[in-house]
């Protein structure tokens, strides 16, 4: 009895200690809590350090980088529920789930905590507003230029997509087909399919080269694809004739471009992203901005985010990785 | 000579230059000696699962976790490689065929000592392989810069003209055959399959035969495991995806008999490269994607029916040559 007695007496004194520091540090500091999918991966590291550059640049903010130890929808809300606790400012948090967080981020709203969501989204009840890496439009217009950038004289190009069913790979290729008009000298010759195997992309862009003896360059808009594309160029000895390019991760990318097979290549940049969410949590804090369809949020060195009718808006171009950055990153994601 | 003729695998050879003169009609250049040896190097990994898959059926067994073998053996050898790029590849390689030669052992076990059907083991442990890749890996991906030149180099140094990959086929394929032909072993697979029954009488643990057909397949993935993870020079959680119903399929073209027992591996061979020519030419002879996958079943599906009508006519052959030896007799 007198044990729990103390234990309870201890947590309680914890407890006003813990209350009396938040409300010291909300006087000064806006609190803004990070919410990753889960700790320890390279991504969310590099999007913490884009927050703590946004925190610096903005001054009087605390930034809490948090999440669970693994990527399940449990384990954010348990962290949501501490950060209400907590009384944090804001929470700018990347989704395991789209529909499970909506309840303990309506909790939160109603406590006065601003909510949004970034990278990946929750349901437009469950936040105020949620910060996309790219836009559609922007991806499509992305993957072309990359590939005509390196052929000033023209050339013929094929696209590596995923499957012919996956949704992302089929929008970015119907996007990039309306912007083809700007490249006139640029022909896409063909689409193939590598279904995100390795074994089945390789074949697909080896089959490109055989058919297309003058092809210039592969666009593979999939992270599975695009590596698979480059070992089929360095295999068939066409480094330097056939450029590879499209969506890549730097880590998985590293190779292909101290090789040659890839000159460049985009994906989102995971230190801006951290760096706008952090901006825009506290453009709303401090209720410099509204979230409202139509609302321009300035973020920083990022520009502004355009609001759509859904609270949505896309961040910036992908971000391009080529032989003068690909070490910066390719240890952090 | 005749007989050899009527054989499924003369047919198969025939089917296949058939193909080949297809494919070359709408693109001469498949054809091609340069082309043909880059299309049976990368053939080379079904071939080399094929083999270990053709011992298991002819024992009446299938092996499911070839896949998940392969991609479990690449991931290990990938990571070694990454921590420890001073490791050599013969080391390697040595670590790649015992950890796939222990994962089919674990198969066989269950099959001989706890006489579970053969296709709801492997169907366990192929989820238990992904899964232990996901444990080691967290899900990350090791990538081409962290392997060394010479983990990925290796497969593709050239002897001969053709790439290490290639002859481990060669090599494995002119062993497989010796093993089956001249070896106890090999031959006892063949009677485990046929009539289990009868195999116990003459003194073979069927069992035992089964087991030792689990670990050979099982060696063959993980050597296959470490020959794929370098020659994509990428290892993930899902490499080889759904390979082992092709690999099962090469066999069943091959006129491996599901029922156990009956086909050879030369047949096994040539139903490998009819499948890896096809993968290859779709891509080049510009078919509708939507078409590929359509074509690919067609082809097994057209294969299998080949195979239970010539298994009739062989049938009525035999009784036909009986009876006229009876009539001259």
């Amino acid at each position: 009895m007198s044990m729990t007695r103390r234990m309870f007496g201890g947590a309680a004194a914890a407890a006003l200690m813990l209350a009396g520091g938040a409300a010291q540090a909300q006087d000064d500091n806006v609190r803004i809590a990070l919410v990753v999918k889960a700790l320890g991966i390279g991504f969310f590291e590099a999007a913490a350090e884009g927050a703590e550059e946004a925190a610096e640049e903005l001054g009087n903010v605390e930034v809490i980088y948090t999440g669970p130890t693994d990527t399940t929808a449990e384990g954010q809300i348990e962290v949501i529920n501490s950060l209400i606790a907590q009384q944090v400012d804001a929470i700018a948090v990347s989704a395991n789930d789209t529909d499970a967080l909506v309840p303990a981020l309506k909790k939160a709203m109603q406590r006065g905590i601003k909510v949004i969501s970034w990278d990946s989204g929750v349901a437009p009840e469950g936040r105020m507003l949620h910060l996309n890496p790219s836009s559609n439009s922007l991806i499509g217009n992305m993957i072309i230029k990359l590939a005509a950038d390196e052929l000033p004289e023209g050339g013929e190009v094929a696209v590596l997509s995923a499957t012919t069913t996956s949704t992302n790979q089929n929008i970015w290729i119907e996007e990039m087909n309306k912007v083809m008009d700007n490249y006139p000298d640029i022909e896409v010759v063909g689409t193939v399919y590598g279904d995100d195997l390795a074994d089945k992309s390789y074949r697909e862009a080896t089959g490109l080269m055989q058919t297309y003896p003058d092809l210039d360059a592969i666009i593979a808009p999939t992270s599975v694809g695009i590596v698979a594309a480059a070992r089929a160029v360095e295999d068939a000895g066409k480094v330097g004739e056939v450029n590879v390019t499209g969506l890549g991760l730097p880590s998985e990318m590293a190779g292909a471009i101290e090789s040659g097979a890839s000159k460049s290549f985009a994906i989102w940049n995971p230190i801006d992203l951290g760096y706008s969410a952090t901006y825009l949590a506290y453009q709303l804090a401090t209720e410099q901005a509204e979230a409202e369809p139509g609302a321009e949020i300035p973020m920083g060195r990022m520009g502004t985010l355009t609001l759509d009718e859904n609270n949505e808006g896309a961040m910036a171009d992908p971000f391009v990785y080529d032989e003068t950055n690909i070490d910066d990153f390719k240890d952090i994601f | 000579m005749m007989a050899f003729l009527k054989s499924r695998e003369a047919i198969l050879g025939g089917a296949i230059l058939v193909l080949l003169a297809l494919i070359a009609s709408r693109f001469p250049g498949f054809i091609a000696p340069a082309n043909l040896a880059r299309v049976f190097t990368d053939t080379s990994p079904l071939l080399l699962l094929a083999l270990g898959q053709t011992v298991v059926i002819l024992t009446r067994c299938i092996d499911l976790s070839v896949a998940a073998n392969l991609a479990l053996t690449g991931m290990v050898c990938a990571m070694l490689n990454a921590a420890m790029p001073g490791v050599p590849v013969i080391v390697i390689l040595a670590i790649a065929v015992g950890l796939g030669a222990i994962m089919g052992a674990f198969n066989g076990i269950l099959v001989w000592k706890l006489a579970i059907p053969p296709i709801v083991v492997t169907l366990g442990t192929m989820t238990i392989y992904r899964g232990i890749i996901f444990l080691i890996s967290n899900g990350e991906w090791v990538n081409a810069h962290e392997m060394s030149a010479a983990f990925t180099g290796f497969p593709r140094a050239s002897i001969l003209g053709l790439p290490v990959l290639a002859w481990f086929a060669i090599v494995l394929a002119a062993l497989f055959i010796l093993m089956i032909a001249r070896t106890p072993l090999g031959r006892s697979f063949y009677a485990v399959g046929g009539n289990p029954h009868a195999a116990v009488y003459t003194g073979i643990d069927v069992g035992r035969t089964q087991f030792w057909a689990f670990v050979i397949s099982g060696a063959l993935a993980g050597l296959t495991g470490y020959l794929w993870v370098a020659r994509y020079a990428v290892a993930y959680v899902d490499i080889a995806g759904g390979f082992e119903l092709e690999v099962v399929a090469a066999c069943v073209i091959g006129g491996i008999s599901i029922a156990g027992g009956a086909g050879t591996i030369l047949g096994t061979i040539l139903g490998a490269l009819f499948l890896g020519i096809v993968k290859n030419a779709l891509p080049v002879v510009d078919i509708s994607p939507f078409w590929q996958m359509a074509i690919s079943g067609a082809a097994i599906i057209t294969a299998v029916a080949f195979n239970a009508r010539s298994a009739k006519a062989k049938g009525r052959i035999i009784l036909r040559r009986a009876q006229a030896q009876g009539a001259q007799a």
